[in-house]
């Protein structure tokens, strides 16, 4: 379903992904692993049209998201790291959009808000503006929206990130329930182990913009010598806390870049 | 083409739900007409112009016009900011739709403020020569906005972040406005400020609407109206290359 071959993606001499190759088979779930700044989330840019490699090649249901873009972009659906709703409209106006975007048929498209909502405990604040709601409801709300067109292809770039164990629990009840009925195949990343654990079938681990390990959890836990996922994880990727905060310099290059075409 | 209807109705919608940004965007144009327009009526009146306040309206309706409209485009980098545009960007749908519904939505409301404060010239004496020419005034208007709010969607696809704000706000639609006669007669000008004067789009929106208003012109309307459709065109297409380039 999706090929990723000797993928590299450089900003400026800086290189996030570097000479990244996997594949991930249809109807399956895939998780990827890494500490903060290890390129998940730019891989992910890429997968999704946002960014344009800098070399090798992508495929998503046999088509280059660099070519055929709107086609590829018919294909997935995305819940994104930070947020991307609308704050000041409501929630059921944010389905709304996001189902005429993907071209859901009027009738099914209300159909599948009520039911969404319904699902991620959203009904009651439906006609609320969603600057009034807190954090946890936003990511509901977020993932709702992204399951509202039913994809080929689900991106997931650390959903659970702030919501309580309820509705993690929910929400991965429903991705693997989308997974199973509908077939639908699952790229996500995380920083916990036990979500990978429990829902992934494979695990590719990247550090530094490399694929360290890909594998089962299992096949993880066997090669590292290691009782859980969590061990594997930092056997793999060392225990050093990597830092993302910018520099001055980065600073100057952020506004130098502001003019860049 | 629902895909454009429904972000037209996005930009709307937030601006109806905005009141007190619309409150506080009528402060200037009031103090211009209120301030400026008696300030500076006698001394006009003097030089033999006539009402300064019949002058200075139309300016005054195209300022906000410039305001609103490019400000609505610049919002492009607030939805980076706080993600909507990512949304946006990976949904199956060709750019130019989405460039389309922002811009259009973006020139409704700039025409939606810019009506208000026709309102309130009004109010404030301006009258115009014949109530039969407002129509033709909406339709200058609706050029005025439409051609900035593809040029805010040009900058706003352009810029990073939040910073370059200021830059673009200083040395581009000051002088957009400062420079499109909306404050003084463009007969007689310095070599210079002639010449400067002609290349600002804002000029021939101003002129557009004070020739159909008050019956005063400058370069006549066809003229007027042949250069703003033009230059509309041209920052469309602009807009539109610019918005299908964007990176996040």
């Amino acid at each position: 379903m999706i090929r990723v071959q000797n993928l590299v993606k450089r900003f400026g001499d800086i290189t996030a992904v570097d000479n990244v190759s996997f594949e991930v088979q249809r109807g399956e779930i895939f998780a990827f692993l890494g500490p903060n700044g290890a390129g998940k989330t730019t891989t992910i840019k890429m997968l999704t049209t946002l960014l344009q490699p800098t070399s090798g090649s992508l495929e998503l249901d046999g088509l280059d998201p660099t070519r055929n873009r709107d086609e590829v972009r018919q294909r997935f659906g995305v819940v994104f790291q930070d947020p991307s709703l609308d704050q000041d409209l409501t929630a059921w106006e944010n389905m709304e959009i996001h189902g005429v975007l993907y071209a859901v048929p009027r009738k099914e498209r209300r159909e599948r808000t009520v039911v969404l909502l319904k699902l991620f405990e959203l009904w009651e604040r439906r006609d609320a503006l969603v600057k009034t709601f807190s954090g946890g409801m936003r990511r509901r709300l977020e993932i709702a929206r992204g399951l509202l067109h039913t994809p080929k292809v689900l991106f997931l770039d650390e959903p659970t990130l702030g919501l309580d164990p309820q509705s993690r629990n929910q929400m991965w009840t429903h991705v693997k329930k989308l997974n199973e009925t509908d077939q639908v195949t699952v790229f996500l990343t995380t920083h916990y182990m036990d979500e990978a654990d429990r829902v992934a079938n494979r695990i590719a681990v990247i550090d530094h913009g490399h694929v360290v390990a890909i594998g089962s959890s299992r096949e993880l836990k066997e090669r590292t010598g290691t009782e859980s996922l969590e061990d594997a994880f930092l056997a793999l990727t060392g225990t050093t806390i990597r830092d993302e905060s910018a520099t001055a310099a980065d600073a100057m290059r952020q506004i130098a870049r502001m003019w860049r075409r | 083409m629902q895909v454009v209807y429904i972000l037209w109705l996005r930009e709307v919608k937030k601006y109806s739900r905005s009141r007190t940004q619309i409150v506080a965007s009528l402060g200037s144009p009031i103090m211009y007409l209120g301030i400026l327009g008696f300030g500076l009526g006698p001394i006009f009146q003097k030089a033999g112009q006539g009402s300064y306040l019949q002058f200075m309206a139309p300016g005054v309706i195209g300022m906000t016009l410039l305001f609103t409209s490019m400000f609505s485009g610049i919002a492009l980098l607030w939805d980076r900011q706080f993600g909507f545009l990512k949304e946006t960007l990976v949904a199956p749908v060709p750019r130019l739709w989405i460039m389309l519904g922002r811009t259009l939505g973006g020139a409704t409301v700039a025409m939606l403020q810019g009506s208000l404060i026709f309102v309130i010239c009004f109010i404030a004496g301006f009258r115009p020569a014949s109530f039969s020419s407002v129509p033709l005034a909406l339709v200058f208007m609706a050029l005025i906005a439409t051609v900035f709010a593809a040029l805010g969607t040009v900058i706003g696809s352009s810029l990073k972040d939040m910073q370059g704000f200021q830059l673009v706000m200083n040395f581009l639609v000051m002088p957009i406005f400062f420079l499109s006669g909306a404050l003084y007669p463009l007969a007689n000008l310095p070599k210079v400020l002639a010449v400067l004067t002609r290349v600002d789009p804002l000029t021939y929106g101003v002129d557009g609407v004070r020739t159909v208003l008050i019956g005063v012109t400058h370069f006549g309307i066809a003229a007027d109206a042949t250069v703003l459709v033009a230059v509309a065109i041209v920052l469309l297409s602009a807009g539109a290359w610019r918005f299908s380039k964007i990176e996040i």
